[in-house]
C-alpha cells in the first residue's frame, strides 16, 4: 500500500446523499480479476450515457472540477461490500473522500487501499461544498500526521478523527495483513484452546 | 453487569487487543465466491502464502452464474473466466468448492445454513455484505472487503473495532399476509438506510421468536441495508431443530455438547445496549419500497411521503417515476423477480406456490423464480412446486444471484418496474435504468398475478 502523508488539492463536489457502491462501480463491471482499471467505470451510469458518451451534467465530466479530493453527501459508500468501489476511486485518482457520514465497510475498504475517509460535520460539509461551488479552484490541504483538513487563508480548519492504528498504517504504507502475519504464534495458541462446535 | 449475546460471542473470539482499541478477531468460518476472491488469492501468491485453514473455508459460484443451462459452458466470456478462476484458485490452494454443477452449489448465504456449516456461537465472514444473514443462527457474521478476504485466508483473523450494540424488539402477532420481509423493510423505513451504521443489531421479542429459521434469515440478511454490520437472533429450539441432522452439523455426543453450549448464548437480562428500539408487530403492513434505497419503504396502502432530504429524495422519486403523495396500489408492473439470498429458500417458494396455485400471472408481466441453491431446486421439484410455477406462467430457473444484481444475463430493462424479493433497490441494481420495488415473496407473487401492485391482505380470506 502507498504511504499517505499530506496532500494539497482542489476537490470534486458530489453532494448527493446515500451514494451506494452500486453507483460507484456497477456490478456488471465486477468481473475483472485484478485490482486495476476500475477507474474507467467509476460512477459509470451517472457519468456516461448508455451509448458510452459522457453525460455533460455529471461533475466528473465538468472540466471546472478536478482534484484528488471527493466531497460527497451523507452516508457515502453504503450497500455492497465490494472493495472494487475503493479500487475505482483510487484508480481514478482520488486520495481523500470527505463526507458527513461513511458506511462502515466502505470506510474500512478505503483505509485498506490508501484512501483517507474524512468525516466532517454536516455544517462543515456545507461550508466546503459552498467554497468549491463559489470557486472550483479552491485548494484544500490535508495533513494526516496532524489530522487536519484546512482551507488555507480562511477559518476553515477541521481536525478529523482516525483510529491510531489505521493512521500508523497509512503513514507507513503498512496493511493489516503485515500485522496479522506477525501474530501467527498467538493465533495458533488461540486455536489450541478454542472449543468449536 | 450482564452481557449481550453479541459480546459473549465476540469476546470468546478475541485473540489479542491492539493499541487504540482494535482487536484481533478469530474467524470460525470463511465463505468465498467468484467476485470478491480472485484479487485476494493473487495477494497470497504475491506473498507466497498458503491458505492458513482450508478446513474453515468454503467456496461457491453464485454471483455470475447463468440461471439457465448450467450444465453448458458459461456463454458470457468474463463471467466464464471469473468462475474458472475460482475453480483454479480453490484447486491450487486446497479449498473446498461447491462450484457450478455441484449438488451443493447455490447462493453462499443459502448454502451455508442448509449444509449445517453455519452454527450458533460462530464468527463468520464473506466478501459480501449480506453475510449478516447467518446471524439468524446466533452467530456473528458480517461482510468484508477483498483485502480482508486475503487476511482471513492468510491468518483466519481480522483486525476489528468492536461495533456498538443495538437491540430491536418486535412484540406481538403479525397481521395475516405480513411476512418477515415486511418486518425488516418496516424497521429499515423507520431507522433509515444509515440508522444502524456503527452497530451490530440483536433482534428480539415475541414476533421474532415465533419466526422460522428461513424467516429469521430474511431479517438478519437485510441488517446491512440500515448500515449495521450485522444482525443476530439468540438461538433457541427452532434453531437447534433446523441445524440438527444437516450434513456438517455435529452428531452424536458432540451434538449434545454443542446444544448445551448453544443454550448459554443469550443476552443477560441486565445487559445494556447502546441503543434500543421497540415496535409492535401489529403495526406492520405489507411493505413496498418507492425509492432507490431500502429505507424508502411504506406500507402498501400508504402515500409516498414528501421530501425529507431535499435533492437526493427528489432524484430517487424522479428515477422511479413516482411522486410524493402518490399511492402505489394499482400501479402496473412489468417484471417480478422471486429469489436472492433474502427470499429464495424453500419456505419462500412454498409461500409463492401456495398463492399462485391454480392462478395465472398477468400476460404483460415477466415473472422469474430463481431458487437459492441446488438443494432448494431439488426440494421444489420433489414437492412438485415447479409444476405449479410453470402452470401459473412463472419461469422457474436454476440457482444463483441472478436479477438481484444483474451480473449475469438476468436483467430488468431500463424504465421497467420490477417487484423484487431481493434486498436492494439502488439505481441500476437490476440493470441500467431498472426500477426496483422491494417486497415480500407473497406481495411479489400477488403482483405478478394481478399485473399491478396490490394489497395482498385483500386477497387472503
Ligand atoms: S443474492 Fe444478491 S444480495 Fe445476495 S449475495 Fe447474491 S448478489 Fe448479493
Amino acid at each position: 500500500m502507498q504511504k499517505f502523508t499530506k496532500i494539497q488539492s482542489t476537490a470534486v463536489p458530489l453532494p448527493m446523499e446515500d451514494i451506494d457502491t452500486d453507483q460507484i462501480i456497477p456490478a456488471r463491471f465486477l468481473k475483472a480479476t485484478t485490482r486495476e482499471g476500475f477507474g474507467d467505470n467509476l460512477f459509470r451510469d451517472w457519468r456516461f450515457n448508455r451509448d458510452g458518451t459522457p453525460k455533460a451534467d455529471f461533475v466528473l465530466n465538468n472540466t471546472m472540477y478536478s482534484g484528488q479530493i471527493l466531497v460527497a453527501g451523507r452516508n457515502f459508500g453504503c450497500g455492497s461490500s465490494r472493495e472494487h468501489a475503493a479500487w475505482a476511486l483510487a484508480d481514478y485518482g482520488f486520495k481523500v473522500v470527505v463526507s458527513s457520514f461513511f458506511a462502515d465497510i466502505f470506510r474500512g475498504n478505503a483505509l485498506n487501499n490508501g484512501i483517507l475517509p474524512i468525516q466532517v460535520s454536516q455544517e462543515d460539509l456545507h461550508t466546503i461544498l459552498t467554497a468549491i461551488e463559489q470557486e472550483p479552484t479552491t485548494t484544500f490541504e490535508v495533513d494526516l500526521e496532524k489530522q487536519s483538513f484546512i482551507l488555507p487563508g480562511t477559518s476553515l480548519a477541521i481536525s478529523f478523527e482516525i483510529d491510531p492504528y489505521k493512521k500508523m498504517c497509512l503513514l507507513n504504507g503498512y496493511d493489516d495483513l503485515d500485522f496479522l502475519l506477525s501474530k501467527r504464534k498467538q493465533i495458533e495458541a488461540f486455536e489450541a484452546q478454542q472449543l468449536v462446535f | 453487569m450482564g452481557k449481550t449475546l453479541f459480546d459473549k460471542i465476540w469476546e470468546s473470539h478475541v485473540v489479542d487487543q491492539v493499541d487504540g482499541g482494535m482487536e484481533i478477531l478469530y474467524i470460525d468460518r470463511h465463505y468465498i465466491h467468484e467476485v470478491t476472491s480472485p484479487q485476494a488469492f493473487d495477494g497470497l501468491r504475491k506473498r507466497d502464502l498458503p491458505v492458513f485453514r482450508t478446513d474453515k473455508t468454503v467456496g461457491t459460484a453464485d454471483h455470475n452464474v447463468p440461471t439457465k443451462n448450467q450444465h453448458l459452458p458459461i456463454v458470457e466470456e468474463l463471467s466464464r473466466f471469473q468462475v474458472a478462476k475460482l475453480h483454479e484458485n480453490c484447486e491450487a490452494f486446497g479449498v473446498e468448492l461447491y462450484g457450478l454443477g455441484h449438488p451443493y452449489q447455490g447462493i453462499v448465504h443459502v448454502i451455508g445454513p442448509e449444509l449445517g456449516l453455519t452454527r450458533p456461537g460462530m464468527t463468520m465472514v464473506c466478501g459480501d455484505s449480506h453475510t449478516s444473514t447467518h446471524g439468524a443462527f446466533g452467530c456473528i457474521a458480517f461482510g468484508i472487503g477483498t483485502s480482508q478476504v486475503e487476511q482471513v485466508l492468510a491468518t483466519q483473523c481480522l483486525l476489528q473495532k468492536r461495533p456498538k450494540r443495538m437491540r430491536i424488539t418486535i412484540d406481538g402477532v403479525l397481521q395475516e399476509g405480513v411476512l418477515s420481509k415486511d418486518i425488516i423493510l418496516y424497521i429499515i423505513s423507520q431507522l433509515t438506510a444509515a440508522g444502524g451504521t456503527g452497530y451490530f443489531v440483536e433482534y428480539a421479542g415475541s414476533a421474532i421468536r415465533s419466526l422460522s429459521m428461513e424467516a429469521r434469515m430474511t431479517i438478519c440478511n437485510m441488517s446491512i441495508e440500515m448500515g449495521a454490520r450485522g444482525g443476530l437472533i439468540a438461538p433457541d429450539t427452532t434453531t437447534f431443530e433446523y441445524v440438527k441432522g444437516r450434513e456438517f452439523a455435529p452428531k452424536g455426543a458432540k451434538w449434545d455438547q454443542a446444544v448445551t453450549y448453544w443454550k448459554t448464548l443469550y443476552t443477560d437480562e441486565d445487559a445494556i445496549f447502546d441503543k434500543e428500539y421497540r415496535f409492535k408487530a401489529a403495526d406492520i403492513g405489507p411493505m413496498i419500497t418507492y425509492g432507490t434505497n431500502p429505507g424508502m419503504g411504506i406500507s402498501v396502502s400508504d402515500e409516498i411521503p414528501s421530501a425529507s432530504t431535499g435533492g437526493s429524495f427528489d432524484k430517487a422519486l424522479n428515477y422511479m417515476g413516482f411522486q410524493s403523495g402518490e399511492v402505489l396500489m394499482g400501479k402496473p408492473i412489468d417484471y417480478v423477480f422471486i429469489g436472492s439470498c433474502t427470499n429464495s429458500r424453500i419456505e419462500d417458494l412454498r409461500i409463492v406456490a401456495d398463492y399462485v396455485k391454480g392462478k395465472q400471472k398477468a400476460p404483460h408481466v415477466q415473472a422469474m423464480i430463481v431458487p437459492g441453491s441446488k438443494q432448494v431446486e431439488a426440494q421444489v421439484k420433489r414437492e412438485g412446486l415447479d409444476r405449479i410455477f410453470q402452470e401459473a406462467g412463472f419461469d422457474f430457473r436454476e440457482p444463483g444471484c441472478s436479477a438481484c444484481l444483474g451480473m449475469n444475463e438476468d436483467k430488468v430493462p431500463a424504465g421497467a418496474y420490477c417487484v423484487s424479493t431481493s434486498n436492494r433497490n439502488f439505481e441500476g441494481r437490476q440493470g441500467p435504468g431498472a426500477r426496483t420495488i422491494l417486497a415480500s415473496p407473497l406481495m411479489a407473487a400477488a403482483s405478478a398475478i394481478a399485473g399491478k401492485i396490490i394489497d395482498v391482505r385483500e386477497q387472503l380470506n
